[in-house]
């Protein structure tokens, strides 16, 4: 059985600036890939490749055998650092409108009973991720970790099978992060999600990943610092016991798996 | 203590408010009733009762010869032009504001002809205007449409560039289409820049409204502003322009508080 997300020898480049280059990656489904590296090492260049805002240069990414599809859709999920959430939307509407869009190709939204159902839906995402006392009030009213719970929500809606996070919580202080840590992890459990987390805080990839990827430049010409791109250097696993633990979960029987993973 | 640090009391507040307007009132009457105490006859500078005495005769007396009260027919037709024209205006300029501004394919053609469009002196098109129109109601509507269009498009345009790039893309991956994305997220973003960019063009499309009318037109506010001219009628011009000026407050007035009770989430519609 070949990889979930194969990367094959892809190169990003602007013009002569080398962003990355020979990236070569298989990713198994459900991994929680953490990216950690210096800034402007290519990252976030990479995490915009496997959402389909860029396309690589060179080289090509497959997801589940097929190549990735060459702009964002419904099967990537995504958190921002910031601008997640859309501001004219209350917090219920933020998360309904992904249950609007699919299904009303013409207005983009529903009406009537089909519109009650979706935000009861919401409404039991929202109460998951511990929005339940806020859900008509509009993102500006919401703080910072609020807004980023509120965004994880939105992209979980869709049942992704690929989330993308890019720094999802560089600018929350320590003691929310770590609430964020907790509630990211019981989501990673709960879904076959396969996660790829930017960070720049060393201590945060270590902790929740079950693999580091290191993006570094092995080259350097002083007097062409754009001539040579990143790598990835090291490509570590972690957190053995989760990996088992889901390993093992997935080894099970469809119906009895199904029975462990309580629905979101 | 510097001044720039020195902030106005609340009732001090409405004071200095209150203020300018009442010097300038006061400046005018007094030099009005020094100019008639010496010619009782001077049109330059009519009194408080004099002007009560035109808005009299054109608001409350039927013309003699058209049975019509001519103070409010002239404000509900131009009242009818500025509307039909901000109206069409305010349309044509959100779909040419999101179409350049979201759709790179639209953009590239769309943005520097809205450049330049935005250049071309309206008035300076009004005869060609009046050829093609004719001298009806079309031609001072359009005069408007053409004249605040291209600003409120090119703002649009802005403005829906201004939302953030993650905005567009999160919707994508909730899976919008191109038509769907413009009618949940970025319209209703635009709606309340729209409200503000009207306010701010609302003095242009009266400038407009104005010259249209004075050129060719058989009433309106500007058609008489500018017919009584003729007789030097000051008494019936200056009530007019406090009239325009006080409609034009309103329409600011009612465009703010819209922006403010429909959109709720909106920073700017504080202001």
């Amino acid at each position: 059985m070949s990889a979930f997300i194969e990367v094959r020898n892809v190169w990003q480049e602007y013009g002569d600036q080398v962003v990355l280059e020979r990236l070569n990656l298989s990713i198994n489904e459900g991994e929680f890939c953490t990216l950690v590296g210096a800034s402007g090492c290519g990252k976030s260049t990479f995490l915009r490749l496997l959402l389909g805002q860029e396309r690589a240069s060179r080289g090509e990414i497959l997801l589940a055998g097929e190549p990735l599809a060459g702009e964002p859709d419904s099967s990537r999920g995504v958190v921002f650092q910031r601008y997640s959430v859309f501001p004219h939307l209350s917090v219920l509407d933020n998360v309904a409108i992904g249950l609007e869009l699919p299904r009303s190709k013409l207005l983009g939204r529903l009406f009537g009973a089909a519109k009650r159902e979706a935000r009861e839906q919401a409404a039991v995402i929202l109460h998951k991720v511990g929005l339940g006392h806020a859900l008509d009030k509009y993102p500006s009213a919401l703080s910072g970790g609020m807004q980023q719970r509120l965004a994880i929500a939105q992209a979980l809606t869709m049942q992704p099978r690929v989330l993308l996070l890019d720094e999802p919580f560089g600018a929350l202080d320590p003691g929310i992060r770590k609430d964020m840590h907790a509630l990211l992890l019981e989501l990673w459990h709960e879904t076959k999600l396969t996660v790829f987390m930017v960070t720049h805080d060393l201590s945060e990839g270590f902790s929740l990943g079950t693999r580091l990827l290191v993006f570094d430049k092995t080259r350097l010409d002083p007097h062409a610092p754009n001539a040579f791109g990143a790598r990835i250097t090291y490509d570590i696993p972690l957190n053995s016991d989760r990996r088992a633990q889901r390993a093992a979960v997935e080894g099970l029987p469809a119906h009895i798996a199904g029975k462990l993973q309580p629905a979101l | 203590m510097r001044l720039i640090n020195r902030h106005p009391q609340r009732g001090g507040r409405l004071l200095l408010m209150l203020l300018p307007f009442v010097l300038l009132l006061l400046v005018y009457f007094s030099a009005s009733s020094a100019r008639l105490a010496d010619n009782a006859n001077d049109k330059l500078l009519p009194s408080a009762n004099q002007m009560v005495a035109a808005i009299d005769r054109l608001a409350f007396t039927e013309d003699k010869r058209s049975g019509h009260y001519l103070f409010w027919q002239d404000s509900a037709a131009s009242l009818k032009r500025l509307a039909m024209g901000i109206g069409i205006a305010a349309i044509a300029g959100l779909c040419l504001g999101i179409a350049a501004g979201i759709i790179p394919l639209f953009g590239a053609p769309l943005s520097p002809l809205l450049t330049v469009l935005s250049m071309v002196p309206p008035l300076a098109i009004l005869p060609i205007l009046f050829i093609v129109f004719g001298l009806g109601e079309l031609s001072k509507v359009m005069l408007i449409v053409i004249g605040i269009t291209p600003i409120l498009a090119r703002d649009l345009e802005q403005r829906a560039r201004e939302i953030p790039q993650e905005i567009l893309i999160k919707a994508q991956t909730l899976g919008a289409s191109t038509w769907t994305l413009i009618l949940r997220v970025v319209l209703p973003q635009l709606l309340p820049r729209l409200l503000i960019a009207l306010r701010l063009v609302l003095g242009s499309a009266w400038l407009f409204l104005i010259a249209a009318e004075a050129i060719a037109s058989t009433d309106g506010l500007g058609y008489r502003i500018f017919l009584v001219r003729r007789y030097m009628a000051m008494d019936v011009i200056l009530p007019y322009v406090v009239w325009i000026t006080l409609l034009a407050w309103l329409m600011d007035l009612g465009l703010r508080q819209t922006a403010r009770l429909c959109f709720p989430w909106y920073e700017g519609a504080k202001s």
